[in-house]
C-alpha cells in the first residue's frame, strides 16, 4: 500500500516527518518498507529571475548573470546562450543535490565567483511538457508567471512523500487510507478526522431501485451486493488533486467516474465497479460461470471461464468477472449516460482462485482476497455520492442493497491481570483503558475486566491474545522486560543419534575432508543412475527441471560439486556430505516417505604438494583408510567385499561394505565409462547408510590390561599370485597363530623384479606375546614355521628370501 | 732376585700407565677408547697379565705390588672416564654444529578438513540452547499439509499461506516451508509433560532463488511451553542467545509482527554487530538487524499440540541459519553457501 503523506495529512494531524512517521509505524507493527520523497533533488532549487546578463571579462563563451532568487540576488556564471534578461529559470543554489546526482558548490570561473547553477531539463530529469520552447537550447525557461523564490519542487507539485507499507496478511484494513489514518492516530495519540460520509450521506435516503433486481445465486460466495444507480452522467477528466493522489498510489487516472471508484477504494478499502446501466438487460445476477462460458474483459482479451468463476451477469450475458475485472461490453465510455456502481462482498477464496487462474491481479482483487468490511458496503456508496455531486460527474438516483449474510460484531473480554501475566509487564487498568481509547474502540470495564467492542474493519481481532498484542504494541514492545522462565530446570543434551552424527562429521573433517551441502532435489536421470528411479519422489512445481526429484543418493550432488570445482581449477577435491535421501513407497505418495540419512564422499586428485612429503593420492585406499578410521572410532567391524554394482564402479577397484552380513554401502573408483560424463578422472566415492551403522556402534569401551611379558617380533614375506587377497592370507595367519599371535600387520606389498610375473610379494609383521609367561625363541620359531607351511599349502606361496 | 723382579714389575706398570695415558690422549672415538680399555684392563689386558706374574712374589711384596697395580688401575679408569666425557662433549659439539635446518620451511601438514559454515553455525546455535536447558528435536523434511500449515493455524486458503511459496509433492504432501511443524510434532509426543523446551534445526524449502533467497535453506525453531511462560521470558532467552552468538554487548529489541501461529508476535532485531548501533551499511543506518521472528504460541496451536491453553502458555521463535551465517562471516551472496567452491569452504 502506497500512502501519500499529503493525503494522510488531510485525515489525521501529523507533526512528524515522513521518516519519523515510518519509524513510528514500523515500531507499531505496520512495516514501512520504503519512504519515497517525490521532491528529492529539488530541495535547494528555487525559481529565479535574470536581472542582468554581462559578458565574462576573461572568457568569450561565458556570461555572468545577476539572478534574483527572492530574498537576495546571486551571481552565477553560465555558458548557456538561450537566456534573456527577465527570464524565469530554475536555480540550483549552493548545497543542492540535483536529481542527476550533481552537487552544487561555490566555485570560481576564470576569476568570477559563481554562487550556484542555472539548470537545464536534462539536469533536472524533466520531460518537455515543462517550460517554454526556448528551453530546448539550454537552460529551462519557465513561464513569466512562475513565482520568484518559490521552491521548484513545490512549484511542480512534487512536495509529497510516499510511504510504502509492507502489510502482513492480518491487516488488510490498512489497504484503506482512512484506516491507515486511524492507525497513525492510535500510535501518535491524535484524533483522526475522517470524511464525514457516515452522517451526511444521502445514500440511505435514496429510493430503492425498482427496474431491476440483484439475484445472488450462491450466498457463500457473495454475502452482500449493493448497487447505486446514477443518471445525468457527465464523463470528463477528474480534477488535478484527485489525479495526483491516484498517481501517488500507483493508479492510472482514466476519467472522473473510474477515478472516483478507484479513489474511494483507496480511501475506504472497498473495491467498486461502474457498469454502463444501459448495457444491463433485465436483472443483475451474481452467479458461477456456465461451462464454456466466455467473456471479453476490459483489457480486450476473450477469456473462457471455468465453472466456479464468479460472474456478474445480466439476463443474457456476463458483464464482468466478479471482483477481478469488468467486461468490455458494459464498460463506462464517453457516451455513457447512466451508471450502476457496484459495492459488494465476494468470497476471498473464490476471488483468489479466479485471479490466479486468469493471471489477473489488481488493486481490487487484492482487497477482495484479503477480505473487506462487509458492513461498510453501503456507507462507501455514500462517499461515492458525495464525490459524484462535488465533481459534477452524475446524479445518484436509486440504491439497491441485497444482504445475505452480515458477520456479527465481535466482543472480546480483555483481562488486565491475564494480559500482565502473558506479557510479563505489570499493567495498570488505566493503561489498558488508555490503549483502548487510543484505538478508538468502545468498551465497558469492570474491575480490570474489559468488554471490548471490535470495530468491523478490524477483522483480525478474534481472541483475547489479539487484543494483548494491541496493548503491547501501543504501550510499546520496549516496555516488556527481560526475564527467564521460572519453571523446572531442564538439562540440555543431544540424543545419542545426534551425538553420533556430530562425531561422524568430526571424524571425517579431521581426516582432511571438506564438508559440503547440496540441494536435496536433483536431476531425475543422474539420481536414478546412483539411487532408485522406482523410489524417486517428483516435485509438482520444481524450480527448474534439473531440480525435479528428491534425491535417493547423495552421490550425484557430490560428483557435481567435485566436477564444478575441477572445472574451476580446484583440482584436488576431497569432500563429504551428511544428509537425507528420500524414498517414496508408492506413486503418487499417500503417506509421508521414508527419510534415510546417509554419508557420502567424493575424492579426486591428491593431497597438497609439500617439499618434504609425497602427496597422498586420492584413490581407493585413501577413502578405505578413512572408512577404517571411522570404523575404529565407532568400534564397528566393517567388512569390504568385492563389489556387485559394477556398472557404476570400476570392477577391479570397488568394494561393498558390510556390517554383520548386512550391506550398508559401497566404496570405489567410478567406472571409467562414466569419467567423461562427469568430467572427472579417477574419482573415488563412498556412500553409507547411517541408521544401521548407528545401531551397531560400540556403546562403551572395555579396557584390556597391558601384557607384562615381553613380545617377540617376526617378519614374514611370501610370494603369492596377484589374485590372492591379502585379507585371506592374513586370516590364515591369524588362525594358525592362535592366542599367542597378538597382532599381524601388512607392511609391504611389492610387484616387479625379481618377483615373477602375475605374482606379488606380501610382507607381514607378526607380534607374539603371552599374557601368562615369557615366550621362548624356540616356540615362536616353531609357530612361525607352521604358519609359513600353512600359507604355502593354501596359497601356493613361497617364502621370499 | 726378588728385588730385581719387583723393580722390573714396577717399571712395567709405569710403562703401561704412561703408554695408556699417552694413547688415551690421542684417541678420538668411543669405540677406540673401549678397545684400549680392553687391551689394558680387560681379562686378557696387559695390566691384568702383569698382575698374574705377581704370584711369584713373596708374601711381603705381593700386597705392596697389588696396591701399586690398583692405584694405576684407578688412575687409568679415571683417565678413561675423563677422556670419554671429553669425547662425548666433542661429539655433541660436532653434532650441534652440523645439525642445522631451515626453520622457515613449512612444517609437515596434517590434513585438516572444514565444516560447512552452515553446520558450524547450527552447532553453535545448538550449543547455546543446550546450555540453556533445551533439547534438540527433529521432524521430517517432507511434511503433510496438516503439520506444515493447518495445525499451525493456517487453514487452507489462509492468505498467510501466500507468504510462503511451497514445493508440493501431492496436494497434501509438501517440502516443509518452515521448521514450525516440529512444534506440533513435539507437543503431540510430549503432552501432557511439562516443560517443553526444544529447538529444532533443519532444512526447509521455498520456491525462490536469488541473491537473498535459496530454494533450500535452514532454520532453527524454538519452543517453550510451561505454566506461566511470559513474553518477557522470550525476550530474556533471546537476549542471552544474541549475546552468546553475536557478542556480550549486544542488545535486542522486539517489534510487533504477524505469524499465524503466534499471538502476540514479534520480530526481533539485534543491535548491529558491525557498528554497535550507530548505523552503518550492514544495518542500513538503523543500528539494528532483524534476526528472527517470534511470539507467544497461539492458543489454537497449543490446543492442536494437546495442551490446554487455559493452563499453559508458551513462546516460539524461528531463525534463518543462512542469514545468521551471512551476518557472522560477512557473506554477501547466499548462493555462495550452496555453490560449494572449495576456495570458499576452506576459509571456515
Ligand atoms: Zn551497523
Amino acid at each position: 500500500m502506497k500512502v501519500s503523506l499529503e493525503w494522510l495529512r488531510e485525515l489525521v494531524d501529523l507533526d512528524q516527518s515522513a521518516e519519523e512517521l515510518a519509524e513510528t509505524l514500523t515500531r507499531g507493527g505496520i512495516e514501512v518498507e520504503n519512504v519515497e520523497n517525490l521532491n528529492k533533488g529539488f530541495e535547494k532549487v528555487v525559481i529565479g529571475e535574470i536581472v542582468s546578463l554581462t559578458k565574462h571579462p576573461d572568457a568569450d563563451r561565458l556570461l555572468v548573470c545577476a539572478v534574483n532568487v527572492g530574498q537576495e540576488e546571486v551571481t552565477i556564471v553560465t555558458g548557456a546562450q538561450n537566456l534573456l534578461t527577465g527570464d524565469r529559470i530554475p536555480v540550483a543554489l549552493v548545497g543542492a543535490n540535483l536529481p542527476n546526482d550533481l552537487s552544487i558548490r561555490k566555485s570560481k570561473l576564470r576569476g568570477v565567483v559563481s554562487q550556484g547553477m542555472l539548470c537545464s531539463r536534462e539536469e533536472l530529469l524533466l520531460d518537455d511538457t515543462i517550460g517554454l520552447d526556448r528551453s530546448a537550447d539550454g537552460i529551462l525557461i519557465l513561464p513569466p508567471t512562475a513565482p520568484i523564490g518559490e521552491n521548484f519542487g513545490h512549484y511542480l507539485g512534487l512536495e509529497d512523500s510516499i510511504l510504502d507499507l509492507e502489510l502482513y496478511p492480518n491487516r488488510p484494513d490498512c489497504l484503506a487510507m482512512v484506516n491507515v489514518a486511524r492507525e497513525v492516530a492510535s500510535l501518535t495519540r491524535k484524533k483522526p478526522h475522517l470524511p464525514k460520509w457516515a452522517e451526511q450521506n444521502q445514500v440511505l435516503s435514496l429510493p430503492v431501485v425498482r427496474d431491476f433486481r440483484i439475484i445472488i445465486e450462491d450466498q457463500e460466495l457473495c454475502w452482500r451486493y449493493a448497487g447505486l444507480v446514477v443518471e445525468d452522467v457527465h464523463i470528463a477528466p477528474s480534477p488535478e488533486w484527485m489525479q495526483r493522489r491516484l498517481k501517488a498510489a500507483g493508479v492510472r487516472p482514466i476519467s472522473n467516474i473510474v477515478d472516483i471508484t478507484n479513489y474511494v477504494m483507496l480511501e475506504m478499502g472497498q473495491p467498486l465497479h461502474a457498469f454502463d446501466r444501459d448495457k444491463i438487460e433485465g436483472d443483475v445476477h451474481v452467479r458461477p460461470a456456465h461451462p464454456g462460458e466466455k467473456i471479453v474483459t476490459l483489457d480486450g482479451a476473450e477469456r473462457t471461464l471455468q465453472t466456479h468463476t464468479l460472474l456478474i451477469a445480466d439476463d443474457s450475458q456476463p458483464l464482468g468477472v466478479a471482483g477481478v475485472m469488468g467486461g468490455l461490453y458494459s464498460e463506462v465510455t464517453k457516451d455513457t449516460k447512466r451508471l450502476m456502481i457496484e459495492s459488494a462482498h465476494f468470497s476471498s477464496v473464490s476471488i483468489r482462485r479466479t485471479s490466479r487462474r486468469l493471471g489477473l491481479r489488481s488493486e481490487a482483487s487484492n482487497r477482495f482476497e484479503k477480505g473487506i468490511d462487509v458492513s461498510g458496503i453501503v456507507a462507501v456508496l455514500g462517499r461515492v455520492c458525495d464525490l459524484l455531486i462535488d465533481l459534477g460527474a452524475g446524479r445518484p438516483v436509486a440504491l439497491v442493497d441485497e444482504v445475505r449474510h452480515l458477520p456479527s460484531r465481535r466482543q472480546i473480554t480483555l483481562s488486565t491481570e491475564h494480559t500482565s501475566t502473558v506479557l510479563g509487564i505489570e499493567l495498570k487498568i488505566s493503561e489498558i483503558r488508555q490503549v483502548l481509547e487510543d484505538l478508538n474502540f468502545e468498551y465497558k470495564e469492570n474491575s480490570g475486566l474489559f468488554q471490548v467492542e471490535i470495530p468491523t474493519y478490524r477483522s483480525d481481532l478474534e481472541i483475547e491474545e489479539d487484543l494483548m498484542e494491541e496493548v503491547a504494541r501501543l504501550i510499546g514492545y520496549d516496555r516488556i522486560p527481560t526475564t527467564l522462565p521460572q519453571g523446572d530446570q531442564t538439562q540440555g543434551r543431544r540424543t545419542p543419534e545426534q551425538e553420533f552424527r556430530r562425531r561422524l562429521r568430526k571424524v571425517l573433517a579431521q581426516s582432511g575432508m571438506d564438508e559440503v551441502l547440496t540441494y536435496t532435489f536433483t536431476r531425475a536421470e543422474s539420481d536414478a543412475q546412483w539411487g532408485s528411479a522406482k523410489h524417486q519422489i517428483p516435485l509438482l512445481n520444481p524450480l527448474r527441471e534439473e531440480l525435479g526429484v528428491m534425491r535417493t543418493s547423495l552421490i550425484p550432488g557430490l560428483l557435481d560439486v567435485a566436477a564444478r570445482n575441477v572445472a574451476r581449477r580446484n583440482m584436488d577435491v576431497s569432500i563429504f556430505e551428511i544428509g537425507n535421501t528420500y524414498w517414496g513407497e508408492e506413486q503418487p505418495l499417500k503417506k509421508l516417505p521414508r527419510e534415510e540419512l546417509r554419508v557420502a564422499a567424493v575424492a579426486v586428485g591428491k593431497s597438497e604438494r609439500h617439499w618434504l612429503n609425497q602427496p597422498v593420492s586420492y584413490d581407493f585406499y585413501y577413502l578405505k583408510g578413512i572408512m577404517e578410521g571411522l570404523a575404529l572410532e565407532f568400534g564397528l567391524k566393517l567388512e569390504f567385499r568385492v563389489a556387485e554394482n559394477q556398472s557404476l564402479l570400476h570392477p577391479g577397484r570397488s568394494a561393498d561394505l558390510y556390517l554383520q552380513n548386512q550391506c550398508v554401502g559401497f566404496l570405489g573408483e567410478i567406472h571409467p565409462s562414466l569419467e567423461k560424463e562427469w568430467g572427472l578422472e579417477r574419482a573415488v566415492i563412498f556412500e553409507l547408510e547411517l541408521s544401521t551403522l548407528f545401531k551397531r556402534i560400540r556403546q562403551t569401551v572395555r579396557a584390556h590390561s597391558i601384557p607384562r611379558f615381553p613380545a617377540i617380533l617376526r617378519d614374514l614375506a611370501v610370494v603369492v599370485t596377484v589374485e590372492t587377497s591379502a585379507e585371506a592370507v592374513m586370516a590364515k595367519i591369524r588362525k594358525l597363530g592362535g592366542d599367542l599371535l597378538q597382532q599381524v600387520e601388512i607392511f609391504d606389498v611389492y610387484t616387479g623384479n625379481p618377483i615373477p610375473e602375475d605374482h606379488k610379494s606380501l610382507a607381514f609383521s607378526l607380534r607374539y606375546q603371552s599374557i601368562e609367561r615369557t615366550l621362548t625363541d624356540e616356540e615362536v620359531n616353531l609357530l612361525n614355521s607352521r604358519i609359513l607351511e600353512g600359507i604355502q599349502q593354501d596359497f601356493g606361496a613361497e617364502r621370499r628370501k | 732376585m726378588d728385588l730385581e723382579r719387583v723393580i722390573y714389575l714396577k717399571s712395567e706398570i709405569l710403562r703401561i700407565r704412561e703408554e695408556a695415558l699417552k694413547e688415551l690422549r690421542e684417541l678420538d672415538s668411543p669405540e677406540a677408547l673401549q678397545e684400549l680399555k680392553v687391551k689394558v684392563l680387560g681379562k686378557k689386558g696387559s695390566l691384568t697379565a702383569l698382575l698374574r706374574q705377581m704370584g711369584s712374589l713373596s708374601a711381603e711384596e705381593r700386597p705392596i705390588m697389588g696396591q701399586v697395580v690398583n692405584e694405576v688401575r684407578t688412575r687409568l679408569e679415571q683417565a678413561w672416564e675423563e677422556r670419554s666425557e671429553e669425547l662425548d662433549a666433542m661429539a655433541l659439539q660436532k653434532r650441534l654444529a652440523t645439525e642445522r635446518i631451515d626453520i622457515t620451511l613449512p612444517g609437515t601438514r596434517v590434513a585438516r578438513g572444514h565444516y560447512h559454515p552452515l553446520t558450524q553455525v547450527i552447532e553453535e546455535i545448538e550449543d547455546i540452547f543446550l546450555g540453556m536447558g533445551f533439547q534438540i528435536a527433529e521432524g521430517p523434511e517432507i511434511e503433510s499439509d496438516y503439520y506444515n500449515f493447518e495445525a499451525l493455524n493456517l487453514p487452507k486458503e489462509h492468505p498467510a499461506r501466500e507468504m510462503q511459496d511451497s514445493f508440493y509433492i501431492t496436494e497434501e504432501i509438501l517440502l516443509r516451508t518452515q521448521t514450525s511443524p516440529v512444534q506440533i510434532r513435539t507437543m503431540e509426543k510430549l503432552h501432557p509433560h511439562l516443560p517443553v523446551k526444544i529447538i529444532a534445526p533443519g532444512k526447509v524449502y521455498r520456491n525462490d532463488d536469488d541473491a537473498t533467497h535459496s530454494p533450500m535453506f535452514h532454520q532453527v525453531e524454538g519452543l517453550v511451553v510451561d505454566r506461566g511462560i511470559r513474553m518477557s521470558d522470550l525476550k530474556g532467552i533471546l537476549l542471552n542467545f544474541s549475546r552468546e552468538m553475536f557478542g556480550e554487548s549486544r542488545e535486542i529489541r522486539l517489534r510487533p509482527s504477524f505469524f499465524p501461529f503466534t499471538e502476540p508476535s514479534a520480530e526481533v532485531d539485534v543491535s548491529c554487530m558491525l557498528c554497535g548501533g550507530s548505523g552503518c551499511r550492514l544495518c542500513k543506518g538503523t543500528g539494528w538487524i532483524e534476526i528472527l521472528g517470534s511470539g507467544m504460541v497461539h492458543p489454537k496451536v497449543l490446543e492442536m499440540g494437546g495442551y490446554n491453553p487455559q493452563e499453559v502458555t508458551g513462546f516460539a521463535f524461528g531463525m534463518g541459519v543462512e542469514r545468521i551465517a551471512m551476518l557472522k562471516f560477512g557473506i554477501e551472496d547466499m548462493r555462495l553457501l550452496f555453490d560449494n567452491d572449495l576456495r570458499f569452504l576452506q576459509q571456515f
